[in-house]
C-alpha cells in the first residue's frame, strides 16, 4: 500500500506523530511489565509466608526431638508451649466465656444489642462501626454464643435458592478490611428477605477490622437467618488467626471465636447447580463425606511434620534413648490413654530422672497428637445432629478415617485452581492442591453442577475466570497488597444463574491517581518488601555469589546474580526483568555484590546494635517468632515476661544454629523500651523489625467515602 | 565463546519476558500482548515493524497464540542486531515540537488529539484518554510537552 506522496510539511508532521506514538506505547507497554512484575512480587512473598507455618511445625519438632530442659524454669517454659490451647467441654465453654455477670456501664456510649436481634439492631451496629464506635465485650461474647447456637443447626452444605430471592450476591476474602464490607452494602443493599448474600470465608486476618467484621456478619446472620450464608474459609482457623494477629481480643473472644468458626458451614449450593467453597476442590472431593462428617471437630486444619503412624513410637524410643522396655511400657500406655486432656504444667521433680523422661515422653505424644491433627477434643455428649444420627444408624454407611476428613475439610479450603491437568500438592500453601480443568469437569459431572465459585486467591480486577469459565474466583478486599493494588468485586445470580459483576476501591486517593502514579507506588512497597527479604537472606546470597566469584573479586555477572537470588529466594520471580529496580551494574556489565548487600543492609531500620546476623534471622522469621510469642502469651495480654522472652530466644539460637549470648539477648531487649512490670510487649518489639505493612494504615480512610466507579 | 554466552543471557531474557505474560503456563502469549514482551525487552518497534514481526512468529495458521519456540530464536535475533532503537530524549523533544506550529512550547489539547489520533499509527480512544491524564494541564487544556517528557523519562525505570 503506497500513500500518494505527501508534501514535505505533512511528511515531518506524521514522522514526528509516529515517533511519539513508538515511544508512547513502548513506555505503556513497559508499565505493564511494571505492574505484572509487582504483582507477581506480592503473590510470591505472600504465598511464602505460609509456607512459614511448615517451618514453624519443623521448630516445634526439632524442639521435640532435641531439647533437654535443663532446668525446672526451662521445663515449665516447654511445657506450656506443648500445652497450648485448652479444650473445654460445653458447659465450661459456657461457664468460661460466661459474658452475662459482664456489666455494661452507664458511660458507654456504644451500641446495645438485645436478643433476639432486629434489622434495627444491625442498622445501628453499622452506624456505630462507622463512627468508630465498639461493641461491648458482653454483647460481643453474647451475640457468639447465639451465633453458634444457630450454626449448630446448619448443615455442612448450605443449600440457597434463587427462587425465593431473586438474586444472590456472592462475596469473596474480605480480611478484616471493614471499609470493603460498607461498600458493598452501600453499592448493593444490605441483606433482607428479598436480599440474598453468601459470604465465602476469609472475613478475618491482615486487615485491622476482624472483630467489627465477623460481628457484622453474625449479626445479620442472626438477624436474616435464611438469607446470609457463610462459609468458611482457611483464615477461619485458630492457627492461622494466631500467625496473623488475630487475636488480640481477650481469652474469652478468642475462644468463643475458636467455637464459632469450627461450626462455619463448609460449602454453599445455589440451585443445586454453582458450589460455593472458599478454596477449592481436589481429586478426592466427595461431596456426600463432606455432607455428613462433623465438621465441628476439626478446630484447625493446620498439621505439622506428616509422621507415620509406625514410626512414631520408634522415635520416641530414639529420641529419649530409653530401653526397648520401657519404650513398650510408654506405648501401652499412650495407647490406652483416651484422646489429649491437657495434662497439667506440673512437671515432676528433675531429681528422679525416671520420672521425668516418662514426663517428657508424655509431652511428646501429646505434641506428635496435637501436631498430627489440632482437633479439640471436645468428648461431648451433646446433641446429635441429623447428620451425625444418620452416619450412625446407617449400617451402610462407610466409615471414614480421621484421616480422610480432615483431607476432604483441608481441600475444599485451601486449594487454587492451576491451568495444566491433573491434581498435585500445593506446596506453596503448604496445604489442598492444585486442581486442574480436568479435576473440574469430573466434579462438575459427578454432581450435576454448571460451574464453582471460590476465593483464597487475590485477584486484580476482583474476579476471575478459569477453566474454561467453569471456575470463578471472587476476591472482596480491595487494595489488598497496597492502594490501589487491586479492585474488590462481588458477583450476582439470578434464576440463569448467569453472574454479573460489580467492581470497587474502598479508597479514594486510588481514584486520583493516575494509572502511572498508581502503579508506582503500588511498585514502590513491593520492591521494599523484596529488598527486605533479600536482606533477610543475606548469608545465603553472599555463599551463592561467592560460588561464582572463585577469584574473590567482588563482582558478578548480572546473569549468575539472577540465578543466585533466585536459587536461594525461591520466589519464581523474573529477577532478570526486576534488576535495574533492586542493583545498580557497574559499566562493564557486572555487579558489586559486597556493596549491594551492604546498602540493603543500610536501608532497614537503624538497629545497629544489634550484630547484624542476628538481625537477618529476625527479619526472617519474624512471622513465626510473632506466632511463638502469641502461643506463649496464654493470656493474650500481648505481654510476655522477660524470662520467657529469654528462653524463646536461646531456643530458637539454637535450632537455627546461630551464637547469641546472653549479652546478645539483652541488646535485643534494649532495642525496645519496655518497663511494664518486667514485661515485654513482643508486638512492640516485632514492630521495630517491621518496615512493611501490607495493609498500611493509610488505606482506613478516616472519612469513609463510597466509590464513584460503578 | 562470549558470543554464546551473549546469546544464551539473551535468551533467558526473552524467556523471562515471555513468561510474564504467559497466564495459561504453557509457553504461549495471547498474540495482542506479544507487542508488551517486545517493548519491555528494550525495543521501540513501529506498530508496523511489529506486525513484521508477528508474521514471523505466528503458526501458518494463526491460532491467537504466539509459542515461545518460535518466538525465541527470532526476538533473539532482533536484540542481537539491536534493531528497533530506543529514542532518545532529545529527539523526542524535536518530535513534539514540530508538531508545535507556533513554537510557543506547549500542544492544545485539541492539537495533541488531533496529531495523535488522525496521524501516524493513530492512537486508540483508550490511549489518547491515558496520555491526557497524564500529560494535561487542566486549568489551561494544554500540554506543556517539555515537562511531560521530564515526567515521563524519570518515571520509567
Amino acid at each position: 500500500k503506497r500513500k500518494r506522496e505527501p508534501a514535505p510539511v505533512h511528511f515531518a508532521l506524521n514522522n514526528a506523530a509516529v515517533l511519539i506514538q513508538r515511544w508512547y506505547r513502548r513506555y505503556v507497554a513497559r508499565l505493564e511489565m511494571r505492574r505484572r512484575c509487582t504483582w507477581r512480587i506480592f503473590q510470591s512473598i505472600e504465598y511464602a509466608c505460609e509456607q512459614d507455618q511448615i517451618k514453624l511445625h519443623n521448630f516445634f519438632s526439632y524442639l521435640m526431638d532435641h531439647f533437654t530442659p535443663s532446668s525446672s524454669k526451662e521445663r515449665d517454659f516447654i511445657s506450656r508451649m506443648f500445652v497450648s490451647g485448652e479444650s473445654f467441654k460445653e458447659a465450661e465453654l459456657e461457664k468460661y466465656c460466661d459474658y452475662e455477670s459482664m456489666e455494661v456501664p452507664d458511660s458507654y456510649t456504644g451500641p446495645h444489642l438485645s436478643f433476639p436481634l432486629l434489622p434495627d439492631h444491625a442498622t445501628t451496629l453499622l452506624e456505630a462501626f462507622k463512627r468508630k464506635q465498639q461493641l461491648h465485650a458482653r454483647y460481643v461474647l453474647n451475640l457468639l454464643h447465639e451465633t453458634r447456637k444457630h450454626l449448630k443447626q446448619l448443615p455442612n452444605i448450605s443449600h440457597v435458592s434463587t427462587c425465593y430471592s431473586e438474586e444472590v450476591t456472592v462475596c469473596g476474602d474480605l480480611h478484616g478490611q471493614l471499609d470493603d464490607l460498607f461498600l458493598i452494602f452501600y453499592k448493593n443493599g444490605l441483606p433482607s428477605p428479598s436480599k440474598s448474600y453468601v459470604f465465602n470465608g476469609d472475613f478475618v486476618d491482615r486487615g485491622k477490622q476482624s472483630l467489627e467484621i465477623l460481628i457484622v456478619l453474625f449479626t445479620f446472620l442472626l438477624v436474616y437467618p435464611n438469607e446470609v450464608h457463610l462459609n468458611r474459609g482457611n483464615h477461619e482457623d485458630h492457627m492461622v488467626n494466631l500467625r496473623y494477629g488475630f487475636s488480640v481480643h481477650g481469652r474469652k473472644i478468642l475462644k468463643m471465636i475458636q467455637n464459632v468458626f469450627c461450626w462455619l458451614p463448609l460449602a454453599t449450593l445455589i440451585d443445586q447447580k454453582v458450589l460455593i467453597i472458599h478454596g477449592g476442590i481436589s481429586d478426592t472431593t466427595d461431596l456426600d463425606m463432606l455432607e455428613k462428617i462433623q465438621r465441628h471437630k476439626f478446630i484447625s486444619v493446620l498439621r505439622g511434620k506428616k509422621r507415620k503412624e509406625s514410626n512414631r513410637n520408634v522415635e520416641i524410643q530414639e529420641i529419649i534413648g530409653e530401653s526397648k522396655a520401657d519404650a513398650s511400657a510408654a506405648e501401652h500406655d499412650a495407647a490406652s490413654s483416651p484422646s489429649p486432656q491437657p495434662q497439667p504444667a506440673q512437671a515432676p521433680s528433675m531429681t528422679n530422672r525416671l520420672e521425668f523422661s516418662k514426663w517428657v515422653r508424655q509431652m511428646v505424644q501429646e505434641q506428635i497428637e496435637r501436631c498430627r491433627q489440632l482437633v479439640d477434643s471436645e468428648s461431648e455428649e451433646e446433641e446429635l445432629t441429623y447428620s451425625s444420627f444418620v452416619s450412625m444408624t446407617d449400617l451402610n454407611a462407610p466409615c471414614w478415617t480421621r484421616q480422610e476428613e480432615w483431607k476432604q475439610i483441608l481441600d475444599i479450603l485451601w486449594s487454587d485452581p492451576m491451568p495444566q491437568e491433573g491434581c498435585r500438592e500445593n506446596t506453596v500453601r503448604g496445604g489442598g492442591c492444585y486442581f486442574g480443568p480436568d479435576v473440574t469437569k469430573k466434579i462438575l459431572e459427578k454432581y450435576s453442577l454448571q460451574f464453582l465459585i471460590r476465593s483464597h486467591e487475590c485477584k486484580q480486577e476482583g474476579y476471575e475466570f478459569c477453566h474454561s469459565r467453569k471456575v470463578l474466583t471472587i476476591f472482596s478486599a480491595s487494595n489488598y497488597y497496597e492502594i490501589g493494588s487491586n479492585r474488590g468485586a462481588y458477583v450476582k445470580l439470578g434464576p440463569d444463574l448467569v453472574p454479573h459483576f460489580v467492581q470497587y476501591q474502598a479508597n479514594k486517593t486510588a481514584h486520583t491517581l493516575t494509572m502511572t502514579q498508581r502503579i508506582s507506588r503500588v511498585e514502590e512497597s513491593a520492591f521494599r518488601a523484596l529488598r527486605e527479604k533479600l536482606f533477610a537472606h543475606t548469608s545465603a546470597l553472599i555463599s551463592a555469589f561467592k560460588a561464582y566469584d572463585k577469584d574473590g573479586t567482588g563482582r558478578i555477572t548480572l546473569s549468575n546474580w539472577a540465578t543466585a537470588v533466585e536459587s536461594v529466594l525461591r520466589l519464581g520471580l523474573p529477577w532478570r526483568m526486576l534488576r535495574p529496580q533492586l542493583a545498580h551494574s557497574m559499566a562493564d556489565g557486572m555487579l558489586e555484590y559486597k556493596s549491594w548487600l551492604e546498602d540493603l543492609a543500610m536501608e532497614q531500620q537503624s538497629q545497629e546494635h544489634i550484630q547484624s546476623g542476628l538481625l537477618e534471622v529476625i527479619y526472617r522469621n519474624r512471622s513465626n517468632l510473632e506466632t511463638i510469642f502469641r502461643i506463649i502469651d496464654r493470656d493474650h495480654s500481648g505481654l510476655i515476661s522477660f524470662e520467657e522472652f529469654h528462653q524463646t530466644w536461646k531456643l530458637f539460637s539454637s535450632h537455627m544454629n546461630i551464637e547469641l549470648t546472653d549479652d546478645g539477648i539483652n541488646d535485643l531487649v534494649r532495642s525496645i523500651d519496655f518497663n511494664k512490670d518486667g514485661n515485654i510487649d513482643f508486638n512492640e518489639f516485632l514492630e521495630a523489625f517491621q518496615e512493611t505493612e501490607f495493609n498500611s494504615d493509610c488505606q482506613k480512610a478516616s472519612n469513609w467515602v463510597p466509590s464513584l466507579e460503578s | 565463546g562470549k558470543k554464546a554466552k551473549d546469546i544464551a543471557e539473551i535468551e533467558k531474557k526473552v524467556i523471562e519476558a515471555f513468561e510474564v505474560f504467559d497466564h495459561e503456563c504453557n509457553k504461549t502469549v495471547d498474540v495482542r500482548e506479544i507487542g508488551s514482551v517486545v517493548r519491555s525487552l528494550g525495543c521501540y518497534p513501529t506498530e508496523a515493524e511489529l506486525q513484521e514481526l508477528l508474521a514471523e512468529v505466528e503458526e501458518e495458521e494463526p491460532t491467537g497464540y504466539i509459542h515461545l519456540e518460535k518466538f525465541l530464536p527470532v526476538m533473539t535475533r532482533v536484540l542481537l542486531e539491536r534493531s528497533y532503537q530506543p529514542i532518545p530524549e532529545d529527539v523526542l523533544l524535536h518530535a513534539f515540537e514540530a508538531l508545535d506550529e507556533n513554537k510557543c512550547g506547549y500542544l492544545t489539547k485539541e492539537e495533541l488529539v488531533k496529531y495523535m489520533t488522525e496521524e501516524g499509527e493513530p492512537f486508540t480512544q483508550e490511549e489518547m484518554e491515558d496520555m491526557l491524564s497524564a500529560a494535561l494541564e487542566p486549568e489551561t487544556n494544554t500540554v506543556c510537552y517539555k515537562d511531560y517528557i521530564t515526567l515521563m523519562i524519570v518515571d520509567d525505570v
